[in-house]
């Protein structure tokens, strides 16, 4: 399934039952430099809109919230001690964590890659 | 002044360490403060700041703060004597943007007759900051570069006359240049063409001045804080703290005698979460016993700094402490200022 968009520039993208979210490259360019991320436990429950992890630039601290609702089955532990990761492949390897889907009809709330861009562009 | 180029501010940074940055600081307030003499223009300044500006020698510049009746500290500045005697009587100042207004006010009502402020208008204000900064300078004002750190002088840049002094708040060797804003475009153009030399944007002047362990006012330093607190008492003179005579030399000289009751400390969190200003510093117990007032991530030291203020009795390098970052618990180790040290020409 290709990869859908929050509001919040999360992207999710969906294998089976499990949702993998990072954050989009139009967000990591606006954050500048990343030089720690925090990830959640796995096996922690995660509402949609609940914050499930921190991004740091050189700048600030921002949070990044669950686009989907899901137990947290997997995160990506490169993040750890190559956090410019993001920087470079935010949609691809940079990936934050995996979520095992609590509710399907969630993604729906989500935009396709042209309704995000448009998203971004009309800001 | 941008909060970044397209490269980020860890590249700035570190090409601020390594080569030349172009800081434009024109937001900063210049001024000067005219009498007919030296001496009667620094005593009035005397009156306002506890640095000891009538020791001021000739082309020098020195680092003191505005303070308040209560020994906080109004704004922190830089004051230059002008090299050339026949300007003797006329003080340069350089203030925080921030505090423009304010300063100018409070000085204005507290000058005697004979003495007047004069903002400058119309001038840009640049720092060409790192170790290669004297070598880009050689080939366009190479009287710049034969004094040391903290002293200052009128000079030509390519035949414009320029004010340029030896410092800067990097902690890199370093010039500042004030220029006329109709010359602006001609020097700018001329050392942006200098390979060793890139502009630098808000973002990496924050971490290369925080990592040198120097005072962001608002942050740092502010109508609380005394200059003594703020770990600056080597910017007190050692005359002034006989005489006092300035706002707040009752508080500032307890201070001095029996120690601050907190003190401005550097910190280093284990680990690589940044602890942002406003973290609450504790002791062992889990007692607040400050807060960080400045923070975030040092790219030189490669892993996150901070700044704070804690109780004495914690100020010491080498404590142990405990930050409050989100929910978790920090360890984090008092440590000695800067956390890069200095690389001035004395």
């Amino acid at each position: 399934m290709a990869a859908r968009y929050s509001k919040e520039h999360e992207w999710v993208s969906v294998e089976g039952d499990v949702a993998t979210i990072g954050i989009t490259d139009h967000a990591q360019n606006q954050l500048g430099d990343v030089v720690f991320v925090e990830l959640p436990p796995p096996g922690k429950k995660l509402s949609k809109g609940e914050a499930a992890a921190v991004v740091e630039s050189v700048k600030a601290a921002s949070e990044v919230y669950a686009p989907v609702s899901g137990e947290v089955v997997d995160i990506n532990k490169e993040l750890e001690g190559d956090p410019a990761l993001v920087n470079r492949e935010a949609e691809a390897g940079a990936w934050f964590l995996k979520v095992r889907l609590a509710d399907r009809g969630e993604l729906d709330d989500l935009m396709d890659k042209s309704a995000y861009d448009a998203f971004v562009a009309g800001k | 002044m941008p909060v970044q180029y397209p490269t980020g501010i860890i590249a700035e940074h570190n090409w601020t360490r390594s080569q030349a940055g172009l800081f434009d600081v024109s937001h900063m307030g210049q001024a000067f403060l005219v009498g007919h003499s030296h001496d009667a223009t620094a005593r009035a300044l005397e009156k306002l700041v506890p640095g000891d500006i009538r020791g001021l020698a000739l082309g020098r510049m020195r680092y003191t703060e505005l303070t308040t009746e209560d020994g906080g500290i109004l704004d922190d500045l830089m004051v230059t004597r002008s090299v050339s005697p026949t300007d003797d009587g006329s003080l340069g100042l350089i203030v925080n943007a921030s505090r423009k207004t304010a300063d100018y006010d409070w000085i204005r009502r507290n000058l005697p007759a004979g003495i007047s402020l004069m903002p400058v208008e119309n001038r840009a204000l640049f720092a060409l900051q790192g170790p290669k900064a004297a070598e880009v300078m050689r080939r366009h004002c190479p009287a710049a570069v034969s004094f040391d750190f903290m002293s200052a002088t009128s000079a030509e840049f390519d035949g414009v006359d320029c004010a340029v002094s030896r410092s800067g708040y990097t902690g890199e060797d370093g010039f500042e240049i004030s220029v006329s804003a109709r010359k602006v475009n001609e020097l700018v153009s001329s050392l942006l063409a200098e390979p060793e030399v890139k502009p630098i944007g808000l973002g990496a002047r924050d971490s290369l001045r925080l990592e040198a362990g120097l005072c962001l006012y608002g942050h740092d330093i502010d109508e609380t804080t005394s200059p003594v607190e703020a770990d600056l008492a080597w910017s007190i003179g050692k005359r002034r703290r006989l005489e006092g005579g300035y706002p707040g030399a009752s508080r500032i000289a307890k201070e001095l005698s029996h120690g601050p009751s907190r003190r401005r400390i550097g910190l280093k969190p284990e680990g690589r979460a940044p602890a942002r200003e406003g973290t609450v510093v504790s002791d062992a117990s889990g007692k607040a016993i400050g807060k960080i007032t400045s923070g975030g991530f040092g790219p030189t030291v490669n892993g996150p700094i901070a700044m704070g203020y804690v109780e004495s009795r914690f100020a010491a390098p080498g404590t142990p402490v405990s930050l409050t970052v989100r929910a978790a618990i920090v360890p984090a180790r008092v440590c000695e200022l800067p956390f890069v040290p200095h690389n001035y020409k004395r």
